[in-house]
């Protein structure tokens, strides 16, 4: 019966039509056959991306891949042909990729590349200052409440609310196990914020503080011991994981980042984790949370809301860290007092944030220098999103 | 000599690590549920029917049970070695896997060498790789009727009970209890729904594992600085306590004024315009590089 039918075929077919027949079907696979506008409007937010990175100078190791992640991952093409291509089907190269996002493991390894590359000295100098990395996080529960408002299941506003902490890698990390389906949203919302630290903090900054304030002239931080950095990340570890045991992939790997870097006998291994394995994985989260924002996925509502959501978690994560300091200012004897200008650094945008701070402190006072004071809370930071990521794990996983 | 020591004791501590982990990963085997009579349910993979035992590994991690053994007598724990090499006894985590009592263990590694014996207490037993520990162990009553099964109530966990397929559901291969919704966003999702008490519970969580932190350096700091006066008290000389709590703790200048200036003393060089090095200037010779072999020949 088979061997009736192709003769007919072979009978019937011309050379002309043989080729035609070929040609149509791979036009059928082209991307102009199967665009949609969606893959227009996606393709434009990639641009848009890439414009920001060269041309304003916004997060360029951040944006430059995720942008073109945008590119990659909205080339329109025909699924039904089965060519295991599309970052969502399984077996191809960019699924594979995408594992390390879709199973969780980028951030971790991102978290330990972030340990080997921070000092954490200034937190050490003045273990105060972890209370303003701890307060920032009012911005992720503050969005959490808002999220629920507005009709996001428990869960989903948590993965949206942690947005807040400023935190890219933590963001993708609770959202890929609390709600898989909106982590490109989220991730691509909370890199673009940080992105735009610069932009959002310094009003709020102006806003919540006085002229008198912005001058304060805090001590300069004393000089840390090589045990004591050392034992930082060992007591930091046992610590907060303690506490929070569903934190331990980031904290853990954050601390023992550290350890390395502080422990002055694995130079080559600090050395390796800052620069090679973090400037990898940064290429491929970027590049594959970028992939995954598929127009079908991407444009809709909830992303929109998750923008704005995202946008309001880092307004109240930088107003209550400085709202904090003015607080507890309060409590504090006259030659202790802290700038209110370092409470913003309470976010982990590191250590984008803490340059604001600097900034801004400079502007009101061209010899008061806040850097390594906006570092304590800056990096306290990281380690309270990381916590409250945990938090929003243990009780809602 | 030593350093082989060393090796050695960091490989025997390395074994018995992966010892442990390996026996603490089989421990969690459990017997999930047993159908002792079954004359029109669960059918092997040859079409027939048996009675059957289902094993739950309780693991969040796969687990191979081709060592442990399967019994229902007591004085003869090694009954059913479940054989090694098989694909089958490889179980994911949390997966169950059904074992068939029907006395025919050349039908393959899933049949026992032992069948259940109908209207009286059948006892059953897991045993570890060593044939001596127990791992669990049930005795079905007497009084479970033909195509009933003995289940916990919760896969792994919970109480046993007479499940007869009715409205207790007979679950062969599956979980005892299915789960259709997450009940730690449900229980949110209905008492705090606005989000407030997830915001007061987790902001006090973190502000106390930060506090801790916090706590915990300051006391480091303290102690740390106590040393440091102490240091500072004997490479002074000082010896009257009071005059030792006195003694300040060098500022971050002063100490980078101290380095800068042991590095000027330790680098002491006039100024000069050159600096004479016996360095011995070598340039190795490569053919890659050579010049004679980059020019065209002339022709003879």
């Amino acid at each position: 019966m088979i061997t009736s039918i192709s003769l007919f075929i072979m009978e019937s077919f011309s050379f002309g039509d043989f080729i035609q027949t070929n040609l149509r079907q791979f036009w059928e696979l082209t991307g102009f056959a199967n665009a949609e506008l969606g893959n227009f409007v996606m393709l434009a937010i990639g641009l848009f991306f890439i414009w920001l990175a060269i041309k304003k100078n916004f997060e360029p190791m951040l944006l430059v891949p995720i942008g073109f992640g945008i590119l990659i991952g909205n080339i329109p093409f025909n699924t039904a042909a089965g060519l295991e291509i599309g970052i969502y089907e399984e077996g191809s190269v960019l699924n594979i990729l995408y594992n390390g996002v879709s199973a969780g493991w980028y951030p971790p390894l991102i978290f330990l590349g972030i340990g080997a590359m921070t000092d954490f000295s200034a937190l050490i100098a003045n273990p105060k200052l972890m209370l303003i990395g701890a307060a920032a996080q009012f911005g992720i529960f503050g969005a959490y409440m808002v999220a629920l408002a507005l009709g996001f299941e428990p869960d989903q506003a948590g993965a949206i609310a942690i947005i807040g902490g400023a935190d890219g890698p933590t963001a993708i990390f609770l959202s890929s196990k609390l709600a898989p389906n909106l982590m490109g949203a989220i991730a691509v919302s909370a890199y673009s914020y940080m992105a735009l630290v610069p932009l959002i903090q310094p009003p709020l900054m102006r806003l919540f503080t006085t002229h008198n304030e912005r001058r304060i002239k805090m001590k300069p931080a004393r000089a840390v011991s090589q045990n004591e950095k050392i034992i930082f990340p060992i007591v930091g570890m046992l610590l907060t994981c303690f506490v929070v045991p569903s934190g331990l992939p980031l904290l853990g790997m954050l601390f023992f980042g550290n350890l390395l870097r502080e422990c002055g006998v694995c130079n080559r291994l600090a050395k390796t984790a800052s620069n090679a394995l973090n400037d990898i994985v940064v290429i491929l989260l970027g590049m594959t949370v970028g992939a995954s924002t598929q127009a079908s996925h991407f444009l809709t509502t909830q992303t929109i809301f998750i923008f704005l959501l995202g946008f309001m978690a880092f307004i109240i994560a930088s107003a209550s860290g400085v709202i904090f300091v003015k607080i507890f200012n309060l409590f504090l004897p006259k030659d202790k007092k802290i700038n209110p200008l370092i409470g913003n650094a309470g976010v982990s945008a590191v250590p984008m944030s803490a340059r604001i701070s600097n900034n801004l402190g400079l502007e009101y006072d061209p010899s008061n220098y806040l850097l390594m004071h906006a570092m304590g809370p800056n990096v306290a930071g990281v380690i309270g999103s990381a916590v409250a990521a945990g938090v929003l794990l243990g009780f809602l996983a | 000599m030593l350093m082989n020591k060393k090796h050695l004791f960091l490989v025997i501590a390395l074994l018995a690590c992966v010892g442990l982990a390996s026996a603490q990963n089989r421990k969690a085997l459990r017997i999930n549920e047993v159908m002792v009579t079954n004359d029109n349910g669960f059918v092997d993979e040859y079409g027939h029917r048996h009675g059957w035992i289902e094993l739950f590994n309780s693991n969040y991690g796969p687990l191979e049970i081709s060592s442990v053994y399967i019994t229902n007598d007591p004085n003869n724990p090694t009954k059913y070695p479940v054989p090694m090499g098989d694909e089958s006894t490889h179980m994911g985590k949390r997966q169950h896997i059904v074992f068939y009592a029907d006395d025919e263990p050349n039908l393959g590694p899933l049949h026992l060498s032992f069948q259940l014996a109908p209207g009286q207490d059948n006892w059953i037993g897991i045993y570890d790789a060593d044939g001596k520990t127990l791992i669990d162990e049930v005795v079905v009553p007497a009084a479970l009727a033909p195509n009933q099964s003995y289940a916990r109530t919760v896969d792994g966990e919970g109480e046993w009970e007479i499940r007869n397929g009715g409205d207790k559901y007979i679950t062969p291969k599956s979980a005892n209890k299915i789960k259709d919704t997450n009940n730690k966003i449900q229980l949110f999702a209905e008492y705090d729904g606005h989000g407030f008490g997830m915001a007061a519970m987790a902001m006090c969580i973190v502000f106390s594992a930060l506090l801790v932190l916090c706590l915990a350096f300051m006391a480091i700091d303290r102690i740390g600085q106590s040393a440091a006066r102490h240091n500072k008290a004997k490479a002074h000389g000082v010896q009257d306590s009071a005059e030792k709590k006195s003694i300040e703790h060098d500022s971050g200048e002063v100490i980078a004024a101290i380095c800068m200036a042991m590095y000027q003393h330790l680098n002491a060089h006039d100024t000069e315009s050159t600096v004479l090095t016996i360095n011995k200037v070598k340039r190795a010779y490569s053919p890659w590089s050579s010049k004679i072999y980059g020019l065209r020949q002339l022709p003879h």
